[in-house]
């Protein structure tokens, strides 16, 4: 199994792509800061760019690859390996390097231009937002053998998560406004690794603007150390029941 | 300036009042737990008007002190004046008495009654300086006073609700009081006015308040200036009161639904200027007010930073910063009488062409989440999503939903230092 995560992870790190996303980050990251004379602001700016750019180079990136690896993983498959190790390998090298990338071009940026709670959060949700739609991806993979297909699948639930679901919750929030939908938001917002990260930095950024009354029960949710573990682990869950499915998918496969 | 001369007037009118006293006829009297003289107001009822009372160190626990005539009273070493939790501890009931240098604690509680640990009672030129309050009810309570001055006292108390606390300085029905230096916690109201007008409220420090780090309801032409309300249950909160003052002042870290860095209802004719609200849910907060002018202030890091009703007329908002917030303005309807001009934004986006300093497209500040956050406050959980930035960038091009005259046609391209 270490051989293969060592496998991919290098044959990754050589990968043109993953080296233009580390550059594109940086650049956006350092430019951003660099332009904005206040650090908060380009936090701001940043945060558009961590929930949604990151998802969708993380989901698209991984679909195509765990495609163009398909002979690889055929020759492998073929070795005497158990296909829960194969596949997980896979995952860990994917999962590492897109992390690594991000970690250089977007996290190492904000920890150094602005460190503090805002931008430790950020990088940390970054991370598992990362590893989140990985795991999406390799779900999506294995779901369809078709290349375009699964990358269409991928794209559309990257679509799902950002904007759809979003929506969703916005139109549902307005047929029950005169019900009380606090509770059931906090419930939305779990079904949504997106707005989970979004909620826990807004949290950290946006602390004033949520102590208004209604918002409290999400201060009282989130906020403290025990709402900030569960979320992370309900985001962990949101990798790894994917990352499961897909394990599953892949054991029956008939490559 | 007028305000600033009938101070001093009276200050040097007090001091010539004491001066007079002491080289003309005054005794000094000494108060000490070990005798001769063991009680203060033995000591009051014995000494003449304008006579001295030097009160030494020790515990002094009896029932309420009535001082009925002029006199100047002073701690030594900080004696400690208990109310055993019964009493209100001192009554001044006449005109230039000086109290100063006590530890004050202990006053009775009641529900009923407004037990204070000092009381101002129909008198003028009365001096409260440099004392400790502690675990009081009211902490200072005048009534119809003219011309006192309260300073450098530190208030605390350990309110836990609204109901069964008190204020730290209580006025009501007063004139031309001066409260100066005081730093008060732990109350229900950290200064409380009714009723109280041509006075200053200088370089207080008011926190952690159960209520309002500064209340005040009918009373007018008041100055408020330097003094800083931090961290208190609803902030700020200022009623059916014309032509206040509000000067270099801090408001910060009034957080909830309810708290605001300063509730502004029915209010006319007033000026708020070089103050600062950070880190407040909500900045200033105006519902009914007319000709309130907000210059040069800063607003920072807040959640909205300037609530500003419909029902609000002739309001005119000049040259402030906004920076941080996450909403800059909001409002709860389409009507907008109200005027803002050469604030500087800091979402503002747009270009200054000619260079004079000024953005050539206007500002409109209220963003189309801010009025769907104000009808349906749960959506703030989906504020900074992707699709309420689709939302607010339409309706910046097309706005259909925002005030359309709610707009600062000359924004300043730089904030002022």
């Amino acid at each position: 199994m270490k051989k293969i995560i060592k496998y991919v992870l290098l044959d990754l790190l050589r990968n043109r792509i993953i080296i233009a996303y580390t550059i594109f980050l940086a650049v956006i990251s350092l430019s951003v800061f660099n332009l904005e004379d206040n650090p908060s602001k380009g936090i701001l700016s940043l945060l558009n760019l961590v929930l949604i750019i990151v998802p969708l180079v993380s989901v698209v990136f991984s679909t195509i690859y765990v495609y163009n690896a398909a002979e690889f993983i055929e020759l492998l498959v073929s070795q005497p390996l158990r296909r829960v190790n194969i596949w997980l390998s896979i995952f860990t090298g994917l999962a590492s390097s897109v992390c690594m990338a991000f970690l250089v071009g977007c996290g190492i940026p904000v920890l150094i231009y602005a460190p503090g709670d805002t931008g430790l959060m950020m990088t940390a949700m970054g991370l598992l937002l990362t590893i989140v739609f990985v795991a999406i991806a390799l779900l999506a993979s294995v779901l369809t053998r078709d290349k375009a297909k699964g990358i269409g699948v991928a794209i559309l639930l990257w679509f799902y998560f950002t904007l759809i679901f979003d929506g969703i919750v916005l139109f549902l929030l307005f047929q029950f406004m005169d019900y009380p939908m606090e509770k059931p938001m906090i419930v939305f917002s779990c079904l949504n690794p997106v707005d989970l990260a979004r909620i826990l930095i807004l949290l950290k950024m946006d602390i004033s603007a949520l102590m208004g009354a209604t918002s409290a029960i999400f201060r009282d949710f989130f906020g403290n150390q025990w709402g900030i573990a569960a979320t992370i682990s309900i985001m962990l869950a949101w990798a790894i029941m994917p990352l499961w499915w897909s394990v599953r998918k892949f054991n029956r496969k008939d490559l | 300036m007028t305000l600033f001369n009938n101070y001093m007037k009276n200050l040097s009118l007090v001091a010539c009042l004491i001066v007079c006293t002491i080289t003309a006829n005054a005794k000094t009297w000494v108060v000490r737990p070990a005798g001769p003289l063991k009680w203060l107001q033995e000591a009051i009822d014995n000494a003449r008007p304008g006579d001295t009372i030097l009160v030494e160190k020790g515990v002094y626990r009896q029932p309420t002190i009535v001082v009925n005539k002029p006199l100047y009273i002073k701690g030594i070493d900080c004696p400690v004046l208990d109310g055993q939790k019964k009493y209100e501890i001192m009554d001044i009931k006449s005109d230039g008495v000086v109290v100063e240098g006590f530890v004050i604690v202990h006053s009775g509680y009641s529900s009923y009654n407004d037990i204070a640990a000092i009381r101002i009672i129909n008198s003028r030129l009365v001096i409260i300086r440099n004392n400790k309050f502690d675990d009081t009810f009211f902490g200072i309570y005048s009534q119809h006073a003219v011309n006192c001055t309260i300073a450098g006292n530190t208030l605390h108390s350990n309110a836990v609700n609204e109901i069964t606390s008190a204020n730290g300085i209580h006025c009501w029905k007063s004139d031309s009081m001066q409260i100066i230096n005081n730093t008060i916690s732990g109350h229900r109201d950290g200064i409380y006015f009714e009723f109280v007008t041509n006075s200053q409220i200088k370089k207080n420090i008011s926190t952690g308040n159960v209520r309002y780090g500064l209340h005040f309801m009918f009373s007018n032409d008041d100055l408020y200036e330097g003094n800083l309300f931090k961290n208190n249950g609803a902030g700020v909160a200022v009623m059916f009161s014309k032509g206040v003052t509000m000067l270099r002042n801090t408001f910060s870290e009034n957080w909830g639904g309810a708290a605001y860095g300063i509730l502004l209802k029915e209010i006319s004719d007033s000026h708020i200027q070089h103050n600062r609200f950070i880190r407040n849910t909500t900045g200033i907060f105006m519902e009914g007010t007319n000709r309130i002018k907000v210059e040069q202030n800063v607003f920072d890091n807040n959640g909205w930073a300037l609530k500003i009703q419909a029902s609000c007329n002739d309001n005119t908002v000049t040259g402030n910063n906004f920076i941080g917030n996450s909403f800059d303005v909001a409002t709860n309807g389409t009507l907008v009488l109200n005027s803002f001009t050469n604030n500087y934004w800091d979402k503002y986006e747009g270009y200054d062409l000619n260079r004079d300093g000024i953005g050539d497209v206007p500002y409109r500040p209220v963003s189309v989440y801010a009025m769907i956050a104000e009808r349906n406050p749960v959506t703030m959980m989906l504020f900074r999503s992707f699709i309420t930035g689709l939302l607010d960038k339409a309706e910046k091009t097309i706005p259909g939903f925002i005030p359309e005259n709610l707009k600062d046609d000359r924004p300043k391209m730089k904030a002022f230092k």
